[in-house]
Protein backbone atom coordinates (compact mmCIF):
# COMPACT_ATOMS: atom_id res chain seq x y z
CA UNK A 1 0.00 0.00 0.00
CA UNK A 2 3.21 2.50 0.99
CA UNK A 3 4.24 3.24 -2.37
CA UNK A 4 0.75 3.54 -3.99
CA UNK A 5 -0.02 6.23 -0.96
CA UNK A 6 3.74 7.84 -1.81
CA UNK A 7 3.34 7.98 -5.68
CA UNK A 8 0.21 9.63 -4.94
CA UNK A 9 0.81 12.13 -3.05
CA UNK A 10 3.99 13.22 -4.83
CA UNK A 11 1.05 13.34 -8.20
CA UNK A 12 -1.16 15.90 -5.71
CA UNK A 13 1.99 18.10 -5.05
CA UNK A 14 2.99 18.19 -8.53
CA UNK A 15 -0.54 19.25 -9.44
CA UNK A 16 -1.24 21.93 -6.76
CA UNK A 17 2.55 22.89 -7.41
CA UNK A 18 2.32 23.63 -11.13
CA UNK A 19 -1.05 25.47 -10.66
CA UNK A 20 -2.95 22.37 -12.35
CA UNK A 21 -5.46 22.52 -8.78
CA UNK A 22 -5.64 25.92 -8.63
CA UNK A 23 -6.59 26.46 -12.59
CA UNK A 24 -9.40 24.14 -12.56
CA UNK A 25 -10.95 25.27 -9.05
CA UNK A 26 -10.97 28.50 -10.57
CA UNK A 27 -12.50 27.64 -13.80
CA UNK A 28 -15.01 25.45 -12.25
CA UNK A 29 -15.87 28.25 -9.50
CA UNK A 30 -16.26 30.89 -11.83
CA UNK A 31 -18.80 28.66 -14.20
CA UNK A 32 -20.31 27.28 -11.22
CA UNK A 33 -20.79 31.07 -9.60
CA UNK A 34 -22.32 31.97 -12.98
CA UNK A 35 -24.88 29.63 -13.35
CA UNK A 36 -25.86 29.42 -9.57
CA UNK A 37 -26.70 33.26 -10.18
CA UNK A 38 -28.49 33.15 -13.45
CA UNK A 39 -29.95 29.95 -12.52
CA UNK A 40 -31.49 31.56 -9.41
CA UNK A 41 -32.70 34.93 -11.22
CA UNK A 42 -36.52 33.22 -11.95
CA UNK A 43 -36.46 31.64 -8.89
CA UNK A 44 -37.66 34.57 -6.85
CA UNK A 45 -40.57 34.50 -8.84
CA UNK A 46 -41.42 30.89 -8.64
CA UNK A 47 -40.56 30.20 -5.52
CA UNK A 48 -38.65 27.47 -5.88
CA UNK A 49 -35.08 25.82 -4.83
CA UNK A 50 -32.11 28.10 -6.37
CA UNK A 51 -30.09 24.97 -5.11
CA UNK A 52 -32.44 22.79 -6.68
CA UNK A 53 -31.99 24.63 -10.20
CA UNK A 54 -28.48 24.96 -9.78
CA UNK A 55 -27.78 20.84 -9.60
CA UNK A 56 -29.08 20.72 -12.68
CA UNK A 57 -27.44 23.41 -14.81
CA UNK A 58 -24.24 22.45 -12.74
CA UNK A 59 -24.84 18.53 -13.78
CA UNK A 60 -25.41 19.71 -17.50
CA UNK A 61 -21.69 22.03 -17.08
CA UNK A 62 -20.19 18.92 -15.41
CA UNK A 63 -20.88 16.50 -18.45
CA UNK A 64 -18.91 18.61 -20.91
CA UNK A 65 -16.29 19.73 -18.38
CA UNK A 66 -15.12 17.14 -15.87
CA UNK A 67 -14.21 14.45 -18.45
CA UNK A 68 -12.44 17.13 -20.44
CA UNK A 69 -10.41 17.84 -17.32
CA UNK A 70 -10.17 14.47 -16.84
CA UNK A 71 -8.70 13.01 -19.77
CA UNK A 72 -6.27 16.27 -19.77
CA UNK A 73 -4.77 15.16 -16.61
CA UNK A 74 -4.56 11.60 -16.95
CA UNK A 75 -3.67 10.81 -20.85
CA UNK A 76 -0.08 11.88 -20.19
CA UNK A 77 0.67 9.83 -16.84
CA UNK A 78 2.52 6.79 -18.40
CA UNK A 79 3.33 7.93 -21.37
CA UNK A 80 4.63 11.04 -20.40
CA UNK A 81 6.80 9.68 -17.66
CA UNK A 82 7.93 6.99 -20.08
CA UNK A 83 9.09 10.33 -22.39
CA UNK A 84 10.74 12.06 -20.41
CA UNK A 85 13.02 9.22 -18.86
CA UNK A 86 11.47 9.03 -15.18
CA UNK A 87 9.37 5.56 -15.53
CA UNK A 88 12.78 3.77 -15.58
CA UNK A 89 14.05 5.12 -12.65
CA UNK A 90 10.50 4.99 -10.83
CA UNK A 91 10.37 1.12 -11.71
CA UNK A 92 13.97 1.01 -10.76
CA UNK A 93 12.48 0.61 -7.16
CA UNK A 94 11.11 -1.82 -5.13
CA UNK A 95 7.44 -1.16 -6.22
CA UNK A 96 5.16 -3.62 -8.71
CA UNK A 97 4.02 -1.79 -11.85
CA UNK A 98 0.28 -1.89 -10.88
CA UNK A 99 0.87 -0.33 -7.54
CA UNK A 100 2.54 3.12 -9.91
CA UNK A 101 -0.81 2.36 -12.09
CA UNK A 102 -3.03 2.75 -8.74
CA UNK A 103 -1.00 5.61 -7.29
CA UNK A 104 -0.62 7.81 -10.28
CA UNK A 105 -5.04 6.79 -10.13
CA UNK A 106 -5.51 8.10 -7.17
CA UNK A 107 -3.45 11.43 -7.06
CA UNK A 108 -4.95 12.30 -10.05
CA UNK A 109 -8.28 11.78 -8.73
CA UNK A 110 -7.39 13.65 -5.58
CA UNK A 111 -6.79 16.34 -7.81
CA UNK A 112 -9.49 16.56 -9.81
CA UNK A 113 -11.34 16.57 -6.03
CA UNK A 114 -9.64 19.03 -4.46
CA UNK A 115 -10.98 21.08 -7.61
CA UNK A 116 -14.37 20.15 -7.79
CA UNK A 117 -15.38 20.34 -4.53
CA UNK A 118 -13.73 23.75 -3.36
CA UNK A 119 -15.12 24.99 -7.23
CA UNK A 120 -18.69 23.60 -7.04
CA UNK A 121 -18.74 23.58 -3.33
CA UNK A 122 -18.37 27.47 -3.19
CA UNK A 123 -21.01 28.03 -5.28
CA UNK A 124 -23.45 25.61 -3.05
CA UNK A 125 -22.10 27.21 0.43
CA UNK A 126 -23.08 31.06 -1.95
CA UNK A 127 -26.42 30.02 -2.69
CA UNK A 128 -26.85 28.36 0.88
CA UNK A 129 -25.77 31.69 2.37
CA UNK A 130 -28.26 33.88 0.07
CA UNK A 131 -31.72 31.77 -0.26
CA UNK A 132 -33.03 29.59 1.69
CA UNK A 133 -33.16 26.07 0.75
CA UNK A 134 -33.94 22.58 2.55
CA UNK A 135 -31.93 19.70 3.73
CA UNK A 136 -33.04 17.49 0.71
CA UNK A 137 -31.52 20.34 -1.77
CA UNK A 138 -28.47 19.99 0.19
CA UNK A 139 -28.31 16.19 0.16
CA UNK A 140 -28.68 15.94 -3.74
CA UNK A 141 -26.30 18.92 -3.49
CA UNK A 142 -24.20 16.28 -1.93
CA UNK A 143 -24.64 13.25 -3.82
CA UNK A 144 -24.20 15.48 -7.47
CA UNK A 145 -20.56 16.86 -6.11
CA UNK A 146 -19.24 12.54 -4.91
CA UNK A 147 -21.00 11.57 -8.44
CA UNK A 148 -19.01 14.42 -10.55
CA UNK A 149 -15.90 12.99 -8.65
CA UNK A 150 -17.01 9.67 -9.20
CA UNK A 151 -17.43 10.58 -13.27
CA UNK A 152 -13.92 12.13 -13.15
CA UNK A 153 -12.51 8.98 -11.80
CA UNK A 154 -13.84 7.18 -14.50
CA UNK A 155 -12.13 9.38 -17.62
CA UNK A 156 -9.08 9.33 -15.46
CA UNK A 157 -9.04 5.86 -15.26
CA UNK A 158 -9.73 5.94 -19.01
CA UNK A 159 -7.19 8.26 -19.78
CA UNK A 160 -4.69 6.31 -17.63
CA UNK A 161 -5.68 3.76 -19.74
CA UNK A 162 -5.13 5.31 -23.31
CA UNK A 163 -1.64 6.58 -21.72
CA UNK A 164 -0.30 3.11 -21.45
CA UNK A 165 -1.70 1.96 -24.52
CA UNK A 166 0.34 4.19 -26.91
CA UNK A 167 4.04 5.10 -27.41
CA UNK A 168 3.42 8.48 -28.15
CA UNK A 169 1.95 11.21 -26.60
CA UNK A 170 0.39 12.85 -29.34
CA UNK A 171 -1.18 10.05 -29.77
CA UNK A 172 -2.36 9.55 -26.67
CA UNK A 173 -3.63 13.16 -26.48
CA UNK A 174 -5.98 12.65 -29.74
CA UNK A 175 -7.16 9.93 -28.84
CA UNK A 176 -8.04 11.18 -25.23
CA UNK A 177 -10.26 14.01 -27.46
CA UNK A 178 -11.73 11.18 -29.23
CA UNK A 179 -12.68 9.67 -26.27
CA UNK A 180 -14.25 12.89 -24.66
CA UNK A 181 -16.36 13.53 -28.32
CA UNK A 182 -17.07 10.07 -28.29
CA UNK A 183 -18.72 9.44 -24.53
CA UNK A 184 -19.90 13.40 -24.65
CA UNK A 185 -21.54 14.04 -27.73
CA UNK A 186 -21.19 11.30 -30.02
CA UNK A 187 -22.90 8.75 -28.25
CA UNK A 188 -25.97 10.53 -26.65
CA UNK A 189 -26.58 11.67 -30.85
CA UNK A 190 -26.21 8.38 -31.76
CA UNK A 191 -28.74 7.03 -29.03
CA UNK A 192 -31.15 9.60 -30.16
CA UNK A 193 -31.22 9.30 -33.88
CA UNK A 194 -31.73 5.18 -33.12
CA UNK A 195 -34.94 5.84 -31.21
CA UNK A 196 -36.04 8.58 -33.53
CA UNK A 197 -35.59 6.38 -36.05
CA UNK A 198 -36.93 3.08 -34.49
CA UNK A 199 -39.89 4.81 -32.71
CA UNK A 200 -40.54 2.54 -30.40
CA UNK A 201 -40.64 -0.73 -32.66
CA UNK A 202 -38.03 -2.81 -31.22
CA UNK A 203 -35.79 -0.58 -28.75
CA UNK A 204 -37.29 -1.71 -25.58
CA UNK A 205 -37.39 0.20 -21.95
CA UNK A 206 -34.59 -2.47 -20.84
CA UNK A 207 -32.47 -2.06 -23.81
CA UNK A 208 -32.25 1.55 -23.27
CA UNK A 209 -31.60 0.98 -19.95
CA UNK A 210 -28.55 -0.69 -20.41
CA UNK A 211 -27.23 1.23 -23.28
CA UNK A 212 -27.62 4.41 -21.19
CA UNK A 213 -25.30 2.07 -18.85
CA UNK A 214 -22.86 1.91 -21.69
CA UNK A 215 -22.11 5.40 -21.21
CA UNK A 216 -20.45 6.68 -17.99
CA UNK A 217 -22.16 10.40 -18.51
CA UNK A 218 -25.42 8.86 -19.12
CA UNK A 219 -25.25 6.88 -15.68
CA UNK A 220 -23.80 9.91 -14.46
CA UNK A 221 -26.63 12.09 -15.87
CA UNK A 222 -29.64 9.64 -14.23
CA UNK A 223 -27.89 9.23 -10.73
CA UNK A 224 -27.83 13.16 -10.70
CA UNK A 225 -30.59 14.64 -12.12
CA UNK A 226 -33.21 11.82 -10.81
CA UNK A 227 -31.52 12.07 -7.15
CA UNK A 228 -34.77 14.27 -5.89
CA UNK A 229 -38.28 14.79 -7.37
CA UNK A 230 -37.70 18.87 -7.29
CA UNK A 231 -34.49 18.45 -9.42
CA UNK A 232 -35.69 15.56 -11.72
CA UNK A 233 -38.74 18.16 -12.48
CA UNK A 234 -36.97 20.68 -13.31
CA UNK A 235 -34.32 18.42 -15.10
CA UNK A 236 -37.26 17.38 -17.11
CA UNK A 237 -36.37 13.77 -16.84
CA UNK A 238 -39.24 12.83 -14.71
CA UNK A 239 -40.54 10.68 -17.07
CA UNK A 240 -37.22 9.48 -18.38
CA UNK A 241 -36.57 8.71 -14.64
CA UNK A 242 -40.13 6.93 -14.04
CA UNK A 243 -40.07 4.72 -17.09
CA UNK A 244 -36.29 3.82 -16.29
CA UNK A 245 -35.83 0.58 -14.37
CA UNK A 246 -32.15 1.53 -13.36
CA UNK A 247 -31.92 1.96 -9.93
CA UNK A 248 -29.32 3.88 -7.69
CA UNK A 249 -26.94 0.99 -6.67
CA UNK A 250 -27.32 0.09 -10.51
CA UNK A 251 -26.53 3.87 -11.70
CA UNK A 252 -23.06 3.64 -9.16
CA UNK A 253 -22.52 0.54 -9.85
CA UNK A 254 -22.20 1.39 -13.77
CA UNK A 255 -20.16 4.22 -12.33
CA UNK A 256 -17.59 2.20 -10.61
CA UNK A 257 -17.48 -0.59 -13.35
CA UNK A 258 -16.22 1.79 -15.85
CA UNK A 259 -13.51 2.88 -13.07
CA UNK A 260 -12.39 -0.88 -12.33
CA UNK A 261 -12.34 -2.04 -15.73
CA UNK A 262 -10.02 0.20 -17.32
CA UNK A 263 -7.69 0.67 -14.86
CA UNK A 264 -7.87 -2.95 -14.37
CA UNK A 265 -7.02 -3.12 -18.21
CA UNK A 266 -4.16 -0.37 -17.78
CA UNK A 267 -2.42 -2.73 -14.87
CA UNK A 268 -2.38 -5.57 -16.74
CA UNK A 269 -0.94 -3.70 -20.01
CA UNK A 270 1.57 -1.74 -18.25
CA UNK A 271 3.15 -4.78 -16.28
CA UNK A 272 3.77 -6.43 -20.09
CA UNK A 273 5.07 -2.86 -21.42
CA UNK A 274 8.39 -3.00 -21.76
CA UNK A 275 9.65 0.79 -20.86
CA UNK B 1 38.13 -12.57 -28.66
CA UNK B 2 37.75 -14.88 -25.40
CA UNK B 3 36.65 -13.11 -22.66
CA UNK B 4 38.73 -13.02 -19.46
CA UNK B 5 36.63 -13.03 -16.48
CA UNK B 6 39.41 -12.04 -13.37
CA UNK B 7 39.38 -14.34 -10.38
CA UNK B 8 37.65 -12.16 -7.25
CA UNK B 9 40.56 -10.46 -5.39
CA UNK B 10 42.29 -11.51 -1.77
CA UNK B 11 41.40 -8.86 0.94
CA UNK B 12 38.19 -7.67 -0.79
CA UNK B 13 35.86 -6.90 2.51
CA UNK B 14 32.64 -8.83 1.57
CA UNK B 15 29.99 -8.26 3.85
CA UNK B 16 26.52 -9.40 2.16
CA UNK B 17 25.67 -12.96 3.13
CA UNK B 18 25.40 -14.56 0.25
CA UNK B 19 29.50 -14.02 -0.23
CA UNK B 20 31.14 -14.56 -2.86
CA UNK B 21 28.38 -15.55 -5.04
CA UNK B 22 27.90 -13.74 -7.86
CA UNK B 23 25.59 -10.29 -7.90
CA UNK B 24 24.65 -10.88 -11.30
CA UNK B 25 24.74 -13.68 -13.52
CA UNK B 26 23.87 -12.87 -17.62
CA UNK B 27 24.13 -16.54 -19.79
CA UNK B 28 23.66 -15.91 -23.59
CA UNK B 29 21.37 -12.98 -23.38
CA UNK B 30 19.99 -11.18 -26.52
CA UNK B 31 17.48 -8.61 -26.84
CA UNK B 32 15.85 -7.46 -30.12
CA UNK B 33 14.20 -4.41 -31.40
CA UNK B 34 12.31 -5.33 -34.11
CA UNK B 35 14.68 -6.34 -36.29
CA UNK B 36 17.88 -4.09 -34.70
CA UNK B 37 19.58 -6.66 -32.32
CA UNK B 38 20.50 -4.15 -29.39
CA UNK B 39 22.07 -7.09 -27.00
CA UNK B 40 23.59 -9.93 -29.20
CA UNK B 41 24.15 -13.03 -26.56
CA UNK B 42 26.14 -11.90 -23.88
CA UNK B 43 27.49 -13.27 -21.21
CA UNK B 44 29.07 -11.49 -18.06
CA UNK B 45 29.33 -12.47 -14.19
CA UNK B 46 29.66 -9.30 -11.98
CA UNK B 47 30.92 -9.75 -8.56
CA UNK B 48 30.57 -8.26 -4.82
CA UNK B 49 33.13 -5.82 -4.44
CA UNK B 50 33.71 -5.60 -7.64
CA UNK B 51 33.97 -2.52 -9.94
CA UNK B 52 33.15 -3.10 -13.91
CA UNK B 53 32.89 -0.59 -16.64
CA UNK B 54 30.86 -1.08 -19.36
CA UNK B 55 32.49 1.08 -22.25
CA UNK B 56 30.89 1.10 -25.83
CA UNK B 57 29.48 4.25 -28.13
CA UNK B 58 26.55 5.22 -28.49
CA UNK B 59 23.90 2.44 -29.42
CA UNK B 60 26.25 -0.63 -28.54
CA UNK B 61 24.30 -2.38 -25.79
CA UNK B 62 25.41 -0.72 -22.49
CA UNK B 63 21.88 1.10 -22.05
CA UNK B 64 19.65 -1.94 -22.53
CA UNK B 65 22.07 -4.22 -20.81
CA UNK B 66 21.47 -2.57 -17.91
CA UNK B 67 17.52 -2.12 -18.60
CA UNK B 68 17.63 -5.76 -19.07
CA UNK B 69 19.50 -6.40 -15.25
CA UNK B 70 17.15 -3.67 -13.96
CA UNK B 71 13.79 -5.57 -15.75
CA UNK B 72 12.48 -2.67 -18.05
CA UNK B 73 12.78 -4.55 -20.39
CA UNK B 74 12.87 -8.81 -20.76
CA UNK B 75 15.39 -10.73 -22.67
CA UNK B 76 14.36 -12.19 -26.30
CA UNK B 77 16.90 -15.17 -25.34
CA UNK B 78 18.99 -15.99 -22.54
CA UNK B 79 18.95 -16.29 -18.96
CA UNK B 80 19.88 -13.46 -15.83
CA UNK B 81 20.04 -13.57 -12.18
CA UNK B 82 20.36 -10.24 -10.44
CA UNK B 83 20.77 -10.84 -6.46
CA UNK B 84 19.08 -14.15 -6.81
CA UNK B 85 15.98 -13.37 -8.64
CA UNK B 86 14.98 -12.97 -12.31
CA UNK B 87 14.39 -9.09 -13.05
CA UNK B 88 10.75 -8.91 -14.21
CA UNK B 89 9.21 -11.37 -11.34
CA UNK B 90 7.88 -10.56 -8.19
CA UNK B 91 10.56 -11.53 -5.77
CA UNK B 92 12.56 -9.07 -8.71
CA UNK B 93 10.47 -6.25 -7.12
CA UNK B 94 11.87 -6.68 -3.40
CA UNK B 95 15.21 -7.69 -4.36
CA UNK B 96 15.13 -3.47 -6.38
CA UNK B 97 15.51 -1.95 -2.65
CA UNK B 98 18.82 -3.05 -3.31
CA UNK B 99 19.87 -1.43 -6.18
CA UNK B 100 20.78 1.74 -7.04
CA UNK B 101 20.53 3.19 -10.50
CA UNK B 102 21.22 6.16 -12.29
CA UNK B 103 19.83 6.84 -15.77
CA UNK B 104 21.77 8.06 -18.41
CA UNK B 105 20.03 11.76 -18.87
CA UNK B 106 18.35 11.57 -15.21
CA UNK B 107 15.10 13.35 -15.48
CA UNK B 108 13.45 14.26 -12.16
CA UNK B 109 10.28 16.35 -11.36
CA UNK B 110 10.89 19.75 -12.01
CA UNK B 111 8.14 21.06 -9.88
CA UNK B 112 9.88 19.78 -6.59
CA UNK B 113 12.63 20.82 -4.44
CA UNK B 114 16.12 18.50 -4.12
CA UNK B 115 14.92 17.79 -0.72
CA UNK B 116 11.45 16.70 -1.39
CA UNK B 117 12.62 14.70 -4.68
CA UNK B 118 15.17 12.76 -2.36
CA UNK B 119 12.80 12.53 0.34
CA UNK B 120 9.97 10.62 -2.26
CA UNK B 121 12.94 8.29 -3.45
CA UNK B 122 13.72 7.47 0.26
CA UNK B 123 9.87 6.54 1.46
CA UNK B 124 10.21 4.52 -1.77
CA UNK B 125 12.94 2.42 -0.84
CA UNK B 126 11.85 2.45 2.62
CA UNK B 127 14.86 4.52 4.15
CA UNK B 128 14.74 6.85 6.58
CA UNK B 129 14.23 10.48 5.15
CA UNK B 130 16.43 11.84 8.35
CA UNK B 131 19.66 10.05 6.77
CA UNK B 132 19.22 12.32 3.04
CA UNK B 133 20.67 15.43 4.33
CA UNK B 134 23.87 13.77 4.92
CA UNK B 135 23.81 12.28 1.63
CA UNK B 136 22.78 15.77 -0.19
CA UNK B 137 25.65 17.02 1.80
CA UNK B 138 28.08 14.40 0.12
CA UNK B 139 27.03 15.21 -3.51
CA UNK B 140 27.20 19.18 -2.57
CA UNK B 141 23.65 20.43 -2.76
CA UNK B 142 22.74 20.83 1.01
CA UNK B 143 22.64 24.58 0.10
CA UNK B 144 20.42 24.03 -2.94
CA UNK B 145 18.08 21.58 -1.00
CA UNK B 146 15.06 24.08 -1.02
CA UNK B 147 15.34 25.23 -4.57
CA UNK B 148 13.49 23.13 -7.16
CA UNK B 149 14.51 20.71 -9.28
CA UNK B 150 13.43 22.67 -12.46
CA UNK B 151 16.58 25.53 -11.54
CA UNK B 152 19.10 22.90 -11.55
CA UNK B 153 21.78 22.63 -13.59
CA UNK B 154 22.62 19.40 -16.00
CA UNK B 155 25.63 18.89 -12.83
CA UNK B 156 23.33 19.60 -10.00
CA UNK B 157 20.55 17.36 -11.63
CA UNK B 158 23.27 14.40 -12.25
CA UNK B 159 24.51 14.72 -8.60
CA UNK B 160 20.82 14.71 -7.25
CA UNK B 161 20.33 11.67 -9.43
CA UNK B 162 23.59 10.41 -7.89
CA UNK B 163 21.92 10.98 -4.38
CA UNK B 164 19.19 8.99 -5.19
CA UNK B 165 21.26 5.87 -6.70
CA UNK B 166 23.15 5.80 -3.35
CA UNK B 167 20.11 5.70 -1.08
CA UNK B 168 19.81 2.69 1.71
CA UNK B 169 23.68 1.27 0.97
CA UNK B 170 22.63 -0.78 -2.18
CA UNK B 171 24.59 -4.16 -3.07
CA UNK B 172 24.63 -3.18 -6.95
CA UNK B 173 24.71 0.24 -7.85
CA UNK B 174 23.91 0.16 -12.40
CA UNK B 175 25.28 3.66 -13.07
CA UNK B 176 24.51 4.70 -16.58
CA UNK B 177 27.02 7.61 -17.74
CA UNK B 178 27.23 8.51 -14.12
CA UNK B 179 30.15 11.29 -14.31
CA UNK B 180 28.80 13.40 -17.33
CA UNK B 181 28.05 16.54 -16.05
CA UNK B 182 30.48 16.65 -12.88
CA UNK B 183 33.13 18.89 -12.51
CA UNK B 184 36.65 17.52 -11.89
CA UNK B 185 36.10 18.00 -8.49
CA UNK B 186 32.71 16.38 -7.77
CA UNK B 187 34.44 13.32 -10.25
CA UNK B 188 36.79 12.95 -7.69
CA UNK B 189 34.32 13.03 -5.01
CA UNK B 190 31.90 10.16 -7.10
CA UNK B 191 34.97 7.96 -7.31
CA UNK B 192 35.53 8.14 -3.73
CA UNK B 193 32.57 7.31 -2.60
CA UNK B 194 31.93 4.25 -4.91
CA UNK B 195 35.64 3.20 -3.64
CA UNK B 196 32.93 3.03 0.02
CA UNK B 197 30.76 1.66 -1.61
CA UNK B 198 32.96 -1.09 -2.79
CA UNK B 199 34.49 -1.76 0.21
CA UNK B 200 31.17 -2.45 2.19
CA UNK B 201 31.20 -5.44 -0.45
CA UNK B 202 28.52 -3.29 -3.02
CA UNK B 203 28.85 -4.50 -6.96
CA UNK B 204 29.28 -1.35 -9.11
CA UNK B 205 28.77 -1.34 -13.09
CA UNK B 206 29.54 1.86 -14.78
CA UNK B 207 28.92 2.44 -18.10
CA UNK B 208 30.66 5.08 -20.09
CA UNK B 209 32.06 5.87 -23.61
CA UNK B 210 35.48 7.16 -22.61
CA UNK B 211 37.80 4.29 -21.80
CA UNK B 212 40.43 6.85 -20.96
CA UNK B 213 38.42 8.34 -18.02
CA UNK B 214 37.58 4.60 -16.37
CA UNK B 215 41.59 4.19 -15.77
CA UNK B 216 42.55 4.07 -11.93
CA UNK B 217 38.87 3.34 -11.37
CA UNK B 218 37.65 0.39 -12.12
CA UNK B 219 39.06 -3.53 -11.65
CA UNK B 220 37.72 -4.54 -15.21
CA UNK B 221 36.54 -3.32 -18.15
CA UNK B 222 33.87 -4.87 -20.70
CA UNK B 223 34.16 -3.62 -24.05
CA UNK B 224 30.71 -3.79 -26.12
CA UNK B 225 30.51 -3.08 -29.80
CA UNK B 226 26.69 -2.93 -31.81
CA UNK B 227 25.26 -5.24 -28.70
CA UNK B 228 28.12 -7.28 -28.44
CA UNK B 229 30.75 -7.98 -25.86
CA UNK B 230 34.06 -7.64 -27.84
CA UNK B 231 36.33 -7.80 -24.18
CA UNK B 232 36.06 -8.23 -20.99
CA UNK B 233 39.16 -7.98 -18.14
CA UNK B 234 41.96 -5.57 -16.74
CA UNK B 235 43.30 -2.87 -18.33
CA UNK B 236 46.06 -4.52 -18.66
CA UNK B 237 45.06 -7.76 -20.12
CA UNK B 238 43.32 -5.67 -22.69
CA UNK B 239 46.38 -4.00 -23.75
CA UNK B 240 48.16 -7.05 -24.28
CA UNK B 241 45.46 -8.79 -26.34
CA UNK B 242 45.32 -5.98 -28.12
CA UNK B 243 48.98 -6.22 -29.21
CA UNK B 244 49.49 -2.53 -29.11
CA UNK B 245 53.41 -1.75 -29.43
CA UNK B 246 54.47 1.77 -27.98
CA UNK B 247 56.29 3.66 -30.84
CA UNK B 248 59.53 5.99 -30.32
CA UNK B 249 59.48 9.49 -32.04
CA UNK B 250 62.23 11.72 -32.71
CA UNK B 251 63.62 14.58 -34.92
CA UNK B 252 66.36 13.79 -37.05
CA UNK B 253 69.77 15.57 -38.34
CA UNK B 254 69.55 15.93 -42.17
CA UNK B 255 72.35 13.93 -43.71
CA UNK B 256 73.35 12.22 -40.37
CA UNK B 257 74.44 9.07 -42.20
CA UNK B 258 72.32 7.10 -40.09
CA UNK B 259 70.07 4.07 -41.68
CA UNK B 260 66.13 5.25 -40.59
CA UNK B 261 64.83 2.52 -43.00
CA UNK B 262 61.30 1.43 -41.58
CA UNK B 263 60.73 4.59 -40.28
CA UNK B 264 57.48 6.26 -41.29
CA UNK B 265 56.83 10.63 -41.31
CA UNK B 266 54.82 11.43 -38.19
CA UNK B 267 53.27 14.82 -37.16
CA UNK B 268 55.09 17.67 -37.01
CA UNK B 269 58.14 16.86 -39.02
CA UNK B 270 59.51 13.81 -36.70
CA UNK B 271 60.02 10.34 -37.72
CA UNK B 272 58.32 7.51 -35.52
CA UNK B 273 58.50 3.61 -35.54
CA UNK B 274 56.87 1.07 -34.09
CA UNK B 275 58.75 -1.18 -31.91
CA UNK B 276 57.92 -4.04 -29.18
CA UNK B 277 58.88 -3.71 -25.40
CA UNK B 278 61.62 -5.94 -25.59
CA UNK B 279 63.60 -4.46 -28.32
CA UNK B 280 62.94 -0.93 -26.97
CA UNK B 281 66.34 -0.39 -25.39
CA UNK B 282 68.32 -1.72 -28.12
CA UNK B 283 66.72 0.82 -30.75
CA UNK B 284 67.19 3.57 -28.58
CA UNK B 285 71.17 2.34 -27.46
CA UNK B 286 71.90 2.60 -31.19
CA UNK B 287 70.27 5.74 -32.15
CA UNK B 288 72.84 8.82 -33.60
CA UNK B 289 73.96 11.25 -30.87
CA UNK B 290 72.40 14.18 -32.62
CA UNK B 291 68.65 12.70 -32.95
CA UNK B 292 66.57 15.29 -30.71
CA UNK B 293 63.03 15.45 -29.10
CA UNK B 294 62.91 11.64 -28.25
CA UNK B 295 59.70 10.29 -27.42
CA UNK B 296 57.92 6.67 -26.37
CA UNK B 297 54.80 7.18 -27.21
CA UNK B 298 52.62 4.30 -25.32
CA UNK B 299 49.25 3.35 -26.56
CA UNK B 300 46.45 5.50 -24.89
CA UNK B 301 43.07 3.78 -23.72
CA UNK B 302 41.52 5.61 -26.09
CA UNK B 303 43.63 4.07 -29.11
CA UNK B 304 43.01 0.57 -27.24
CA UNK B 305 39.62 1.45 -26.85
CA UNK B 306 39.13 2.19 -31.08
CA UNK B 307 41.16 -1.05 -32.14
CA UNK B 308 38.44 -2.92 -30.36
CA UNK B 309 35.80 -1.01 -32.34
CA UNK B 310 37.73 -1.87 -35.58
CA UNK B 311 38.37 -5.00 -35.02
CA UNK B 312 34.56 -5.89 -35.06
CA UNK B 313 34.07 -4.17 -38.40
Amino acid sequence: MSPIFHIALKELRDGLRNRWVLAVTVLLAALALTLAFLGSAPTGVVKVNALAVTIVSLSSLTIFLIPLVALLLSYDAIVGEIDRGTMALLLAYPLNRWQVIAGKFLGHVACLAVSTIIGYGLAGLVLAATGETDASAGSAFALMLAASVALGSVFIAIGTLVSTLVRDRGTAGGIAIGVWLVFVLLYDMGLLGLLAADQGRSVSSALLDALLLFNPTDAYRLLTLTSSNEVSGFAGLAGLGSGSALSQPALVGALLAWIVVPLGSAMVLFSRRQV
Amino acid sequence: MNAATPMPREGTAIVSPAAGAPTVTLSGISRRYGRQLAVDGVDLTLLPGECVGLVGHNGAGKSTLIKLMLGLVAPTAGRIRVLGAEPGSRAAALARAEIGYLPENVALSPSLTGAETLAFYARLKRQPVQANSGLLDRVGLIDARNRRVGTYSKGMRQRLGLAQAMLGRPRLMLLDEPTTGLDPELRHAFYEILGELRRDGATVLLSSHALAELEGQVDRVVVMNRGRKVADGTLGLLRQLAAMRPRIRLRRRPHDGYDWSGWSEGPGGLIEIECGEEMLTDTLRQLPSDARDIEIVRPSLDDLYASFQREVR
